[in-house]
This record gives structure tokens, C-alpha cells and sequence, in this order.
């Protein structure tokens, strides 16, 4: 190699897209010189507690404050009548239809608990020690009111969550393909099915679940500078500035929000909370610095949950398998209030039904409900997991029926890569997708004919650990959200996203951007789109975020939006930055701006060895010694950006699970991914976050489930007893991807932060059932624990136990009660399913 | 209030402290080693966990006035003259953080754990890991990471040193 070919090559940058970059916010992170908002530690800080109701409807008839007033270094202990106005109320941004029943939601109720958690008093003492001593002091009297705790009950309006509201029904939301002129009447497809096709027709319950960011959240609240100033573990300190100013009478540019290092959220930290509105008000009252961190158990107890649906579904196909139409009837758990986004979570799902798949005709309805429960809103996934988890059960039953195997049918139904860009019949515009390619992916890697071919050997021999192959091919709709949509829907805000690029005079590179990271990896995946779009060293770029002194404008982080609507904010503010420069370059090479070619950070006047980098435009920016008469000094800019359309990752997901027979117990043996997330930016982080992804799903499927016993207290409220998973309980991942570039982004990125979680559960819960069709099983409630799995091949085609919830009969005539699957024309392949039996039965 | 005396990642520091406070209270809130920080109530995350006299305990499951007289060891104390510790570098370079919380924790349990298994099998990490919480990496590049550090030379070795240094056992 000559020296000139060997200075080309090490002058040749490496393009940063793509590259598996070590991350930028690694270092502090594992040497621990974090900034938790925990660790904060103010002048004079004082520190809150929280005494909380233990019953989860009561009538508050006296609080007595005396003693907890009286002890030592306690400086003020507040109840909900020592409240004024300006503690302000928490918000619902999307209110799902204009008669929504909303109840009011006061940080600090004065005379009724709505949920077991609920905050009654706050102590402010000098320690934190010292203020939970006091909240042991201070003395509640209740008259406990009847509960609304179970979702279906509470649905009759048997007991009212909110005896004043006069219902539980908050509100209804409907969609259908008939009216909204998308496509044909469900109900005529059903009757069509039921005379001569297939109706599966079946009931899924999808449990209450907490996200358990392992960073429990904290609020520090300083009144003492000009802006008043609240640190808080968020994923959206954008919102809670807005949502304090719209509430407490604090103009907003007198407040300033920074979520620093933030433990994770998963969509738990995206709302506005009790504890951040009673400690901007405890420290306003006081005039000093306060700061409030929860204890594990009040995390799970009183940050919100999430999921609690029951799904009613019914799927017609025609003899040969082509589904002819979904009807999806749900009921949502809202809990206790209408959170931030709340009912609008559910709604989410109304979209993602119909999934991958051509489904001619589609109804959706929702009812979400209010209990006497922790209010529910956001978990990793928000109402895709949910609707994803039922159509994929749902295909899964329907090759059951057929006697098929489970892929041959998906792929039957799915739009093909050559009908992109396809509308759904829900009425979104998938821009892209493969999913063949995909599938073929995840097959090969997977093993998938071998492993089938062992599954039979396992059922002909009667091994009592059976062999189950769960799928799921999946699409999801993120990066949230084109405000235009978000309008139509009446949701409280847009979707754009903000950046700005700041050239410094000494050539390195600030970035501000609006979107919050909490473990996502921003300053990373953002450096390298900036290194490469400006030309610069990936080292010289820094990213800000997650204040809004710095950050002013914004719209935060969750999903799956960062990459592909914030992501996009910084490529178009970084090529303003470049039209800019092209002005300073032509001037300072005496050249037109048209004549310039600009590659690598650098303007070369073409055919000629004349050229300037970036980084001397930004230095003789800074000086504005000389520049063109017609500009304005300087090469920043600023840029939002509307998304024009939602975002859809899809993938197709293959699970081997084992399935002890005689114990119950399932193992996992092999996951196997092939995920579609577009152009990858940082592949490291892409494989990170499908990974932790995945665990989440597997962990619904399995293992989680926020119980309340009967008196509505939450059972599973420490770690003990809500079953994160460890180390132990999981295994390693094959992962890969398939690239089909979103076209409606430059660079043709796709989210993927909560594909892995929509796309593991129905795939896990697939699996089990999968290995036990042959007892007659066809469901088993999760979590999939191995009581439920063990009584549901005993219990086989009675339904009893976790059966009860299988193969519903959702006839009016019946009460919409019974066990009945009534599948007409065609025959089950080995009559074992639980709903075929039965329907022989049924009198039909 | 009790008087305790003990070496906190290399100094030696004394204070007077309640009989209950707990080992990662005193380290957090009278130390300021906010490395360390806290994840639960009931010792099952892990989050909090340092080395006492050289072996893993989780600093929430302790009182400060049981670690007088020891040497403590936090993810503050771990890299030596600016040197990050082998397992720091494992974890870094296989991606297996995301939000950063469980990593103190998680990094101080897997060079206790590389210390007493050098050459651990994936099943072996796995349950050595057992009693540390992450949310975010489904532990897939956790392990990698351990694997990782098992595999460089000297990731037991420094630790044995950097622990061990002064330290009772």
C-alpha cells in the first residue's frame, strides 16, 4: 500500500451510523458519580414523609396531627384541610370523548380515599429518619366504605369507586371499519363466519402490572431562587413544568424542571404526581428546600400500575383461514383516578389489533372503568402490548381450529412487503415492512422445523416435560405522535419534538434536546447522528437534556419517540447549521454557496483544492470579524419537528418453552428475535434494549402480577412478593434484525424501545399453551405460574381454574356468559380443544 | 448515639451515629458515597451492595454500627489511580447498563463472585447474580459482562488487591 492510499484511508472517516459505539454515559455510571435525584442535598433541606391510607375507600372523619407536630425536628405536618388552592390538581391530558366522567384528582384528598396508598398527611422534619418516626404519630380516623375493586364488577356499577360520580364507567370508546369507512361491517362477517366459516370467539385477561423502575421516585423542590426549581425522577420534566404552571398559579417562566440521572421509568415515570405537586407546595409554604423519596413499598404501591384489561375478542375466518373480521370489546381498569394519560392507554391498542394482518372488516370498543385501586396509565408498550398479546393468541387459536401450523397462517393474512405502504383497517398508513423477510430470519436462527419435529416426538412418547413453540409476529405503531392526530383525538398537547445545535468557537458541539433520557442511551445514539450529519469527531458532541432551563422546549421521552421524532429534531436543526455555515464558507472562500460541495465537515469549492471545515466556520462565527452583509452572525440553529405519521417497527418472535406436566413449572429453553427497527443507529443499544424488552414481556407472562386481596390492600407490595425477575429466572436472547427503512424519517429509523416487550408476552403465552393442546388446553391466564399451568391440564376441557376466563360464549341470549367456542365448519384437528368440546354441547 | 471508626474506600473516617441507622444511610447521607444507593425495602435488589472486608453485603441489610472497625469498598472505591477495575471495563464495553441504577450493586456482586468462582459457567453467573435486580438489560449482557471479566487477566486478581488492602480478613 503507498503512503498517499494509506493517509486516504486513515482520513477517511468511519461513518458513526451504524457503528456499535460504547456509550458516552457509561463512565459515571459505573464508577458511581451519579446524580440521583436522591443524592441532591440542599442548604437547609427538609424532609418529607408521607402517611398513606391502608384502606382503599374510606372516609377521612379526623386527622389528628398533634403529636407527629410536636416531636423533635419536625417543622410542619400537613393534612389535606391545611391545603389552599395553589397546591393545584393532577391532570388528564386526554380525555377520551367530552362526557368523560373524571374525578377530581387532589395531590391530598380532605375527606375521601379513593385507594389503598392514598397520601392523607405529609411530615416535614429536618432528617428523613425523623419525618417517618412523626408519620407514625399522626392519627387517621376512617369509616371504611364499600370498594369497587374487581374490573367486571365494578363495570355494573355495583359499588361506586366515586359514590358522588353516580358511575364507574368513566368513558366509552368506539371504533368501526363500517362507519369510519376503512373497511366492512365486523358483525356481518361474523354471521357470515358463524353460518359457515370459523368464529373463534375468546376472553383474555390482561393482569394489573407494575413497572418497577428500580430507581424508586424522588422530588426535590428549591423555592429559593428567582425560578423556582424541582429536581424529579421523570421521564417528562417538559410536562410537569406545564402541568405545574396550568395547576398552581406559578407562571411558567418561574419554573424550572430537571430530571437528572434518571432510574429507568418504562412509563412510570411518565406522569404527574401527588408527591412532586405536595412538595412544590410544602416547600413554597416553608420558603426552604424540600426533598421527598419514596420507600420501595410506596413505589408499588402508589406509583401507577399498569395493563388491567379483560378482552373480549371475537375473530371470524373463512374455512380456509382468511380472517374476515375482529371484534374486540375490552374493559380497562383506570383505577382509582383518570391519570395522565389513562383511558388514552387502552385506546392505544385500538390501532394495533389488526396488527400485521389484512383483516377486511374490525370494531373496537373500550370502557374504561374506575375502582378503588392505584390508578393505571403508561407501562413499557401502553395498550400495544395489550392489543398485540390478543390478536396473537388469537391467529394462534385460529391455526389451532384449522389444524395449521400457527406461521403458515399468519403469513396467509399478513400484508405482504410488496403492498407497502399499506392502510390498516384501523386507518394508519404502515410506510413500511417486511415481514417474510423477518420470519424466514427468526425460522432459520431458531431452528424452527427441528424443533417442531422434536415437539411431536415429546407428545407421541408422553414426556412428561412437553415442548411448546410459541410466535408472535408483531408490529407496533411509536414515535408518539403527529400533533395533527393527537388533535383528532383530542389528547391535551402535540407531538413535535425540539433540538438545537450549538457550534462553539473552540469547535466542539453542543446539542440540546427536548426528549429526557433515562437510560436510553441519548448522548451516545444522538453524538453519532451529529458526528456524522456535521462531519464532527463523535468525542466533540454533547448532548443536553432533561432541564428546562437548558432544554426549553420539549415533549420528553416515551414511545419509542426519542430516536425517530426527537432523533429527527437534530438532524434537521444539525442541517440548518449547515445551510448557515455554506453562507460563511462561500464568503470566506470567495465562492457561491451553490458551487460548494460540503462532505465530512468540511465546504470544498468543487473541482478545486480550496475548502474550510466546520468547526474554522464556527471560530470565525465567534469572532464576526467578517461575514456576508445579508446574514445574521452565527451558524446555531433550532429545530422542531412533526412527525407526519406514526412509526412501525414489526418482528417476528420464536420461543421454545418446556413445560414440566407434572409440576407446572415452564422453562424457558430458547427465544429467538428477529426485529425490524429500520436503519440502526447504535446496534449495541438496539440488542440492549430489545433484550431488557423482552424480560418485561416474559416477566408478564410468567411471573408478575400486582394482587389485591379482598379488602383492596396490594398484596404484592414489596419485592418480595412482586416478582421482578432476576438473573436466575432468565436466559440469553439470539437476537437479530432485518432492515427495511421507515420512509418517513431521514435516516429510516424505527423505535425500539418497547418493541421487545409487546412482541415476548403473547409469544411466551403461546408457547405454554402450545405444549399443552394435547391436554385440551387452550388458555392459561397469566401470569403462567406453575399452579395455574398444573390446574389447567387437569382441569383440561372443564375449564375449571385459571379455564374459567377460555372460550367465553358471547351471546346476548346467554348473558355473554359460558365456555362455549363455537366453531363452526370447521372441525377441530384433534377435538381436544377446550371450546370444540364444549360447543357440541351448546345447543347451537 | 455510637461512635464508629472504619476505611471507606481507602480513608479512614469516624463519626458518631445512631444505633439504627444503616450501613447505606451512613455512607450516602454522612459520607456522601451517593454511588451507593438504595432500590428497596426488603435486601431483595441489591442495589445497594459494597464490599465489607473484602466480600459482597448488601449495605441496606446492615447497620453502620456493625461495619465499625471494617473496611468498606464502593463502586467509588473500586477503580485504583484512575485505573477502572476490570469488571467496570466488562461492563462498559458489553453494553450491560442501561439507566445505571443496579449498576453499583451489580458490579460490586460480580467481582465477589468472580472472586470466589474465577471461571464461572453462564448458570453459575446467573444464580451468583440472583440477589441484584435490573430492569432494564433482561441481564442478557450483565452476564456477557461477567463472562468478560472472567476471561481478562487479572479481573480477580485486582480486585483481591484492591479489597484486600488493609482489610481484617
Amino acid at each position: 500500500m503507498s503512503v498517499e492510499a494509506a493517509e486516504q484511508t486513515t482520513e477517511q472517516p468511519v461513518r458513526e451510523i451504524g457503528r456499535d459505539r460504547r456509550r458516552k454515559e457509561d463512565q459515571r455510571l459505573i464508577t458511581g458519580r451519579t446524580r440521583w435525584t436522591d443524592n441532591i442535598v440542599l442548604p437547609g433541606m427538609l424532609h418529607m414523609a408521607m402517611v398513606r391510607s391502608p384502606f382503599a375507600h374510606a372516609r377521612i372523619t379526623a386527622v389528628d396531627t398533634s403529636e407527629a407536630k410536636a416531636s423533635t425536628n419536625v417543622v410542619a405536618v400537613y393534612s389535606g384541610a391545611d391545603l389552599d388552592e395553589s397546591v393545584g390538581v393532577l391532570i388528564n391530558a386526554w380525555p377520551l370523548s367530552p362526557d368523560q366522567v373524571t374525578p377530581v384528582h387532589p395531590p391530598m384528598p380532605t375527606d375521601r380515599v379513593t385507594f389503598a396508598g392514598e397520601i392523607v398527611a405529609v411530615i416535614v422534619a429536618r432528617s428523613a429518619a425523623e419525618a417517618r418516626d412523626a408519620a407514625e404519630l399522626v392519627d387517621v380516623d376512617y369509616e371504611e366504605l364499600p370498594a369497587a375493586l374487581d374490573l367486571k364488577e365494578a363495570a355494573q356499577d355495583t359499588v361506586l369507586a366515586h359514590p358522588d360520580l353516580g358511575t364507574n364507567k368513566s368513558a366509552l370508546w368506539v371504533f368501526d371499519s363500517a362507519a369510519a369507512g376503512t373497511g366492512t361491517d365486523v358483525e356481518e362477517a361474523i354471521a357470515t363466519a358463524r353460518e359457515g366459516g370459523i368464529l373463534i370467539e375468546r376472553e383474555y385477561r390482561q393482569q394489573r402490572l407494575i413497572p418497577a423502575f428500580m430507581e424508586p421516585r424522588s422530588v426535590v423542590v428549591d423555592p429559593t431562587g428567582e425560578q423556582l426549581t424541582m429536581w424529579t425522577a421523570t421521564q417528562i420534566p417538559h410536562i410537569v413544568r406545564f402541568a405545574l404552571a396550568a395547576t398552581t398559579g406559578v407562571p411558567e417562566s418561574k419554573i424550572r424542571v430537571i430530571a437528572p440521572d434518571v432510574g429507568g421509568g418504562f412509563g412510570g415515570k411518565l406522569q404527574v404526581t401527588p408527591e412532586e405537586w405536595l412538595a412544590w407546595w410544602v416547600a413554597r409554604q416553608l420558603g426552604k428546600p424540600v426533598k421527598y423519596t419514596e420507600t420501595r413499598s410506596e413505589s408499588l404501591m402508589a406509583a401507577h400500575h399498569g395493563r388491567d384489561q379483560w378482552q373480549r375478542l371475537t375473530l371470524a375466518a373463512d374455512k380456509e383461514g382468511h380472517v374476515t373480521g375482529l371484534k374486540v370489546d375490552l374493559l380497562a381498569d383506570l383505577g382509582s383516578y383518570v391519570a395522565l394519560i389513562g383511558g388514552g392507554v387502552p385506546v392505544l391498542g385500538a390501532f394495533m389489533f389488526n396488527a400485521i394482518y389484512k383483516f377486511p372488516a374490525y370494531h373496537f370498543s373500550m370502557q374504561s372503568v374506575l375502582t378503588n385501586k392505584a390508578w393505571t396509565d403508561a407501562y413499557r408498550g401502553a395498550g400495544r402490548p395489550e392489543a398485540t398479546f390478543g390478536i396473537e393468541r388469537m391467529m394462534d387459536e385460529l391455526a389451532h381450529e384449522l389444524g395449521e401450523d400457527p406461521l403458515v397462517v399468519r403469513e396467509r393474512n399478513w400484508i405482504t412487503h410488496e403492498e407497502f405502504p399499506f392502510t390498516s383497517i384501523a386507518g394508519l398508513e404502515y410506510d413500511s415492512g417486511n415481514y417474510e423477510a423477518a420470519t424466514a430470519m427468526a425460522k432459520e436462527m431458531f431452528g424452527y422445523d427441528e424443533l417442531r419435529e422434536e415437539q411431536r416426538r415429546r407428545r407421541e412418547s408422553n414426556d412428561p416435560v412437553q415442548l411448546g413453540i410459541g410466535i408472535s409476529t408483531f408490529t407496533e405503531m411509536c414515535g408518539l405522535a403527529p400533533s395533527r392526530v393527537l388533535g383528532s383525538l383530542d389528547y391535551g398537547a402535540g407531538g413535535w419534538e425540539h433540538a438545537s445545535v450549538r457550534m462553539l468557537a473552540t469547535g466542539t458541539v453542543e446539542v440540546v434536546v427536548g426528549v429526557s433520557a433515562h437510560g436510553q442511551g441519548h448522548e451516545t445514539a444522538f453524538s453519532q447522528i451529529v458526528a456524522d450529519r456535521l462531519g464532527v469527531p463523535f468525542e466533540s458532541v454533547e448532548i443536553l437534556h432533561g432541564d428546562t432551563q437548558i432544554s426549553h422546549k420539549g415533549l420528553d421521552t416515551y414511545g419509542s419517540r426519542s430516536l425517530v421524532v426527537g432523533g429527527e429534531a437534530v438532524i434537521k436543526a444539525a442541517d440548518k447549521v449547515i445551510d448557515k455555515a455554506r453562507r460563511y464558507a462561500a464568503h470566506m472562500l470567495e465562492a457561491n454557496p451553490d458551487d460548494l460541495e460540503f462532505t465530512d465537515g468540511r465546504f470544498a469549492v468543487a473541482g478545486t483544492d480550496q475548502s474550510v471545515g466546520i468547526s474554522e466556520i464556527a471560530g470565525a462565527a465567534f469572532a464576526s470579524h467578517d461575514y456576508p452583509d445579508d446574514i445574521e452572525p452565527g451558524i446555531d440553529a433550532d429545530a422542531t419537528y412533526d412527525p407526519v405519521n406514526f412509526n412501525y417497527p414489526h418482528g417476528t418472535h420464536l420461543c421454545a418453552v418446556e413445560v414440566d406436566t407434572e409440576t407446572g413449572q415452564v422453562t424457558l429453553r430458547k427465544y429467538t428475535c428477529v426485529d425490524d427497527v429500520g436503519q440502526v443507529v447504535n446496534p449495541l443499544i438496539v440488542d440492549g434494549q430489545i433484550h431488557g424488552g423482552l424480560v418485561q414481556g416474559i416477566a408478564q407472562a410468567l411471573w408478575e402480577e400486582a394482587v389485591y386481596d379482598d379488602s383492596g390492600t396490594l398484596v404484592s407490595g414489596s419485592f418480595v412478593d412482586y416478582l421482578v425477575p432476576t438473573a436466575a429466572d432468565t436466559i440469553s436472547f439470539d437476537t437479530a434484525t432485518t432492515t427495511t427503512l421507515a420512509t418517513t424519517n431521514t435516516l429510516g429509523t424505527k423505535g425500539v424501545g418497547e418493541a421487545g416487550t409487546i412482541a415476548s408476552t403473547p409469544c411466551i403465552v403461546n408457547g405454554v399453551v402450545d405444549a399443552l393442546r394435547s391436554f385440551g388446553v387452550d388458555d392459561v391466564q397469566m401470569p403462567c405460574t406453575p399452579e395455574r399451568v398444573w390446574l389447567a391440564i387437569r382441569s383440561g376441557s372443564e375449564g375449571q381454574g385459571t379455564m374459567a376466563a377460555a372460550a367465553p360464549h358471547f351471546d346476548e341470549a346467554t348473558g355473554m356468559q359460558g365456555q362455549t367456542d363455537r366453531t363452526a365448519g370447521a372441525d377441530g384437528p384433534t377435538g381436544g380443544s377446550a371450546g370444540t368440546d364444549d360447543a357440541e354441547g351448546a345447543g347451537r | 448515639m455510637a461512635r464508629i471508626e472504619l476505611v471507606v474506600d481507602g480513608a479512614r473516617v469516624a463519626d458518631d451515629v445512631e444505633p439504627r441507622m444503616l450501613l447505606v444511610h451512613y455512607l450516602r447521607e454522612s459520607l456522601g458515597k451517593t454511588g451507593t444507593v438504595i432500590g428497596c425495602d426488603t435486601s431483595n435488589c441489591g442495589a445497594c451492595t459494597v464490599h465489607l472486608d473484602g466480600r459482597s453485603v448488601k449495605s441496606c441489610n446492615m447497620l453502620a454500627v456493625q461495619a465499625d472497625g471494617c473496611e468498606v469498598t464502593t463502586i467509588e472505591g473500586l477503580a485504583t489511580n484512575g485505573q477502572l477495575h476490570p469488571v467496570q471495563e466488562a461492563f462498559h464495553e458489553c453494553h450491560a447498563l442501561q439507566c445505571g441504577y443496579c449498576t453499583p450493586g451489580m458490579i460490586m456482586q460480580s467481582v465477589d463472585l468472580l472472586r470466589d468462582n474465577p471461571d464461572p459457567s453462564e448458570e453459575e453467573i446467573r444464580l451468583g447474580l440472583e440477589g441484584n435486580l435490573c430492569r432494564c438489560t433482561g441481564y442478557h449482557n450483565i452476564v456477557r459482562a461477567v463472562q468478560t471479566a472472567a476471561g481478562s487477566s487479572g479481573a480477580t486478581a485486582v480486585a483481591g488487591a484492591s479489597d484486600s488492602a488493609g482489610g481484617t480478613r
